[in-house]
């Protein structure tokens, strides 16, 4: 009891009781200006800066336990209450606690003089030379060829000089739909009102090329363009799933409920909101996109399973300068 | 003790006579002039955070399976990338509070510097002898929107995924470089070759990083070396500067400052959830979702995006400039050559070529102040206009007539704005001049 009793007188002696100055040896002119102490004011930063050691300290302890229930945001707590106790504490030394002072200094202004003679300098140290416009030419000539020279390597980067790649796809004629499980998609499955996402069979699903889109509209609503006859058998179209604008998948399928007042089917990309008309060729209805949808030609193989009749319409995905409609490879 | 270190801290490095300097070097105090500062802790936590991350991510788009802690996404094939970032948020001990940190970090460190730019371009502080700081600032925020931009696709969740295909589709999108470009950057059709993962990160952990804090440090040298800018008041002139010294004065409050953003920021961190990505799942080429939204820093882009008409410009079948081109690509430019040319434009029309210590209030210079107006208020239209899918959803508007007023407003709005700015200003400097007269004749009486 007593032990605990002297403990305590020491804590508050440590907190309450203040140290002596000591002489500083000879008075000299100060060069901060004497502020009568602010004893309250030490007694918050004192209170503050223990409160942070506290914090931290509990961080360390949250940590240490195992599988505690919103561990993360009681981390986040202690730490940062931690640190907003040492940031009170600081503002209290700064606005209570420091002298306060107010200093003026010269702005730093232009050196001419200095300017001038390191032109002076320059200009003299080239005076040995008598064909400097040519010396200037060559070094130029050095300069940017090692230049080119240093960033030539950097074309191993990537396929640069032959952008044909690009509109490289895995369909050809007779590939067959598969679906996310690699089953083959069968035309009978194929429903109305709503969309399928097909690949390609036993082909790289991770490539813009692949994915498709694949929906069920009624024949007689087709208005497909020209040459594209016998593209979408028993109504069934299937779209590259790639948006033409920005490379995003053509995730949404917008279907009317109630056909007489609600707008027409369209296929939507979520991430700029371009929208295509699957029945007629993938055209854009709205949205940011220049070149339609390329649409897949479709074919029933054996057992009733989809397949490709051929490549896409036109180049899958994002354009780039130079590329052109109706052109996959 | 002090007096025993300093001796012999000088007499190895004879450093004494600039740090005596240093200490008594004078900051004007206004409470605007801490904003820059706010941008410099925000990067030093987000290199602190940063540096634990990369303890525990792997730059790798090799796939894998998932036999994590998080049920729903059991036994789906993911990359070794994000199944990285899931472990560092489900797993590691602490991770989510230091990623949610470094994400919020990133998020309060743009915006600093945005409020930052702001009070700089409407006080006038980037005129002579101060236009090098301002373009070294305008690099940055650039640096800063391109490393926040590659750190958020570095996780590999569908969100940034989508991101990415968007990225490439610009890239792709420049006149006559634009394919070569992407496939140097990506080493391949998009998704890219292996190798692009690693050189994103070398990227977001080395090549900007290092970037950003070597202008940070010539912007603070060049602003030490030309010292800080002040208001106009009875005590200041353009000739000297008058202000508390680093030290005893300014050092309590700067480190107070720094230890508020980083208490701000860890409790962000720990407190409000940011980018859960084990929810977004991870990124396929085939797959999107609705209502993605891109950290707030890109919303201007995504905006500007949604807004442009659908259009390519075309000869015949050739396509010449594809449609992400102007909102991707030509609209930042715009904004960017804007911010960069500005300080040039003014100095060219005003003719004025003097020193600049004292700042300009807004109303001061009203051509300025109004254009700048017009200018900040077009770039948040086309900002909002990127969110017209969640006002669409929050609030039942529709979303094409939303596009469609858009279209319009981004150009009506700041036109009127310009004019009631310049107005205003002009307003404000009448009613003080007046009032200076008005004193005068009292005094005289």
């Amino acid at each position: 009891m007593s032990r605990a009793r002297d403990w305590f007188v020491s804590a508050a002696v440590l907190v309450l009781g203040r140290g002596k100055k000591r002489p500083r040896g000879p008075e000299r002119e100060r060069i901060v200006p004497l502020e009568p102490p602010s004893p309250r004011a030490e007694l918050a930063v004192v209170g503050l800066l223990f409160a942070a050691a506290l914090f931290a300290v509990a961080f360390i302890v949250v940590y240490a336990l195992d599988r505690l229930p919103h561990q993360t945001q009681l981390l986040g707590v202690a730490l940062g209450l931690s640190l907003a106790c040492l940031a009170a504490a600081f503002i209290v030394v700064a606005k209570r606690l420091v002298p306060e002072e107010q200093l003026e200094e010269d702005y730093t202004v232009a050196h001419p003089a200095a300017s001038d003679e390191i032109a002076q300098l320059v200009d003299e140290s080239s005076d040995r030379l008598t064909r400097k416009r040519l010396i200037v030419v060559a070094a130029g000539a050095a300069g940017s060829a090692l230049g080119l020279a240093a960033i030539t390597p950097a074309l191993s980067l990537g396929p640069a000089l032959d952008p044909s790649v690009l509109r490289r796809t895995p369909w050809e004629a007779g590939r067959r739909l598969v679906d996310q499980r690699g089953r083959p998609l069968r035309a009978d499955d194929i429903e109305f009102k709503t969309f399928y996402t097909a690949f390609p069979e036993r082909a790289d699903r991770e490539e813009m090329g692949a994915p498709l889109v694949v929906v069920r509209l009624d024949p007689a609503a087709l208005a497909l363009p020209q040459g594209r006859d016998g593209w979408a058998p028993a109504g069934i179209l299937a779209y590259s799933k790639i948006c033409t604008h920005a490379g995003c998948a053509v995730a949404l399928f917008r279907t009317p409920l109630f056909p007489p007042a609600e707008p027409k089917p369209a296929l939507v990309c979520p991430c700029h909101y371009s929208t295509f008309d699957p029945a007629a060729g993938g055209a854009v209805l709205f949205g940011p996109a220049g070149r339609p949808l390329p649409q897949l030609p479709l074919r029933i193989g054996y057992g009733g399973v989809l397949e490709a009749a051929g490549n896409f319409s036109g180049p899958v995905g994002p354009a780039w300068w130079g590329v052109r409609m109706g052109e996959a490879t | 003790m002090i007096r025993g270190l300093v001796h012999r801290l000088d007499e190895r490095t004879a450093s004494s006579p600039f740090l005596k300097k240093a200490l008594r070097y004078v900051f004007p105090d206004h409470w605007s002039f801490l904003l820059g500062e706010v941008a410099l802790y925000a990067f030093i936590v987000l290199v602190a955070t940063g540096i634990y991350l990369t303890f525990f991510f792997v730059p790798s788009t090799n796939v894998v399976v998932y036999h994590g802690e998080y049920a729903p996404l059991q036994g789906q094939e993911m990359t070794e990338a994000y199944r990285s970032v899931l472990d560092i948020s489900l797993r590691v001990k602490a991770g989510l509070l230091i990623r949610q940190t470094h994400h919020w970090a990133a998020n309060v460190f743009v915006a600093a510097i945005v409020i930052h730019m702001i009070r700089i371009f409407f006080t006038g502080a980037f005129r002579k002898p101060r236009e090098l700081t301002y373009l070294i600032g305008v690099l940055m925020l650039f640096l800063a929107l391109l490393e926040g931009y590659v750190g958020y696709s570095l996780a590999d969740d569908l969100l940034s995924g989508m991101g990415l295909a968007i990225g490439y589709s610009v890239a792709l999108s420049l006149p006559f470089i634009g394919a070569n470009l992407a496939l140097l950057i990506w080493g391949a059709p998009f998704p890219g070759d292996p190798s692009f993962w690693p050189r994103m990160y070398i990227a977001h952990v080395l090549i900007f990083p290092v970037l950003i804090g070597t202008l940070l440090t010539a912007h603070l040298v060049l602003v030490a070396s030309r010292h800080h800018t002040q208001f106009r008041e009875r005590w200041t002139t353009e000739r000297r500067v008058r202000g508390t010294p680093m030290f005893p004065g300014q050092a309590p409050r700067s480190l107070g400052l720094m230890a508020a953003v980083a208490a701000l920021l860890f409790l962000l961190g720990g407190l409000v959830q940011i980018n859960p990505i084990w929810l977004w799942g991870p990124y396929h080429v085939s797959d999107a979702t609705n209502g993605a939204q891109p950290d707030w820093y890109l919303g201007w882009l995504i905006g500007a995006l949604r807004l442009t008409p659908g259009f390519d410009v075309t000869i015949g079948d050739y396509t010449l400039v594809p449609n992400p081109f102007w909102g991707g690509v030509l609209f930042p430019l715009i904004v960017f050559f804007f911010l960069v040319s500005w300080p040039f434009l003014e100095r060219r029309v005003t003719g004025d070529r003097a020193f600049h210590n004292l700042l300009d209030r807004p109303r001061d210079a009203p051509w300025r102040t109004a254009i700048g107006a017009a200018f900040v208020t077009w770039v948040f239209l086309v900002f909002l206009a990127g969110a017209a899918d969640r006002a669409s959803v929050f609030f039942g508007l529709s979303y094409t007539a939303q596009i469609w007023a858009f279209r319009v407003l981004i150009w009506v709005i700041p036109i009127l704005v310009l004019f009631a700015t310049k107005r205003a200003c002009d307003e404000l400097l009448r009613i003080e001049r007046a009032e200076t007269v008005r004193h005068a004749a009292e005094a005289e009486t």
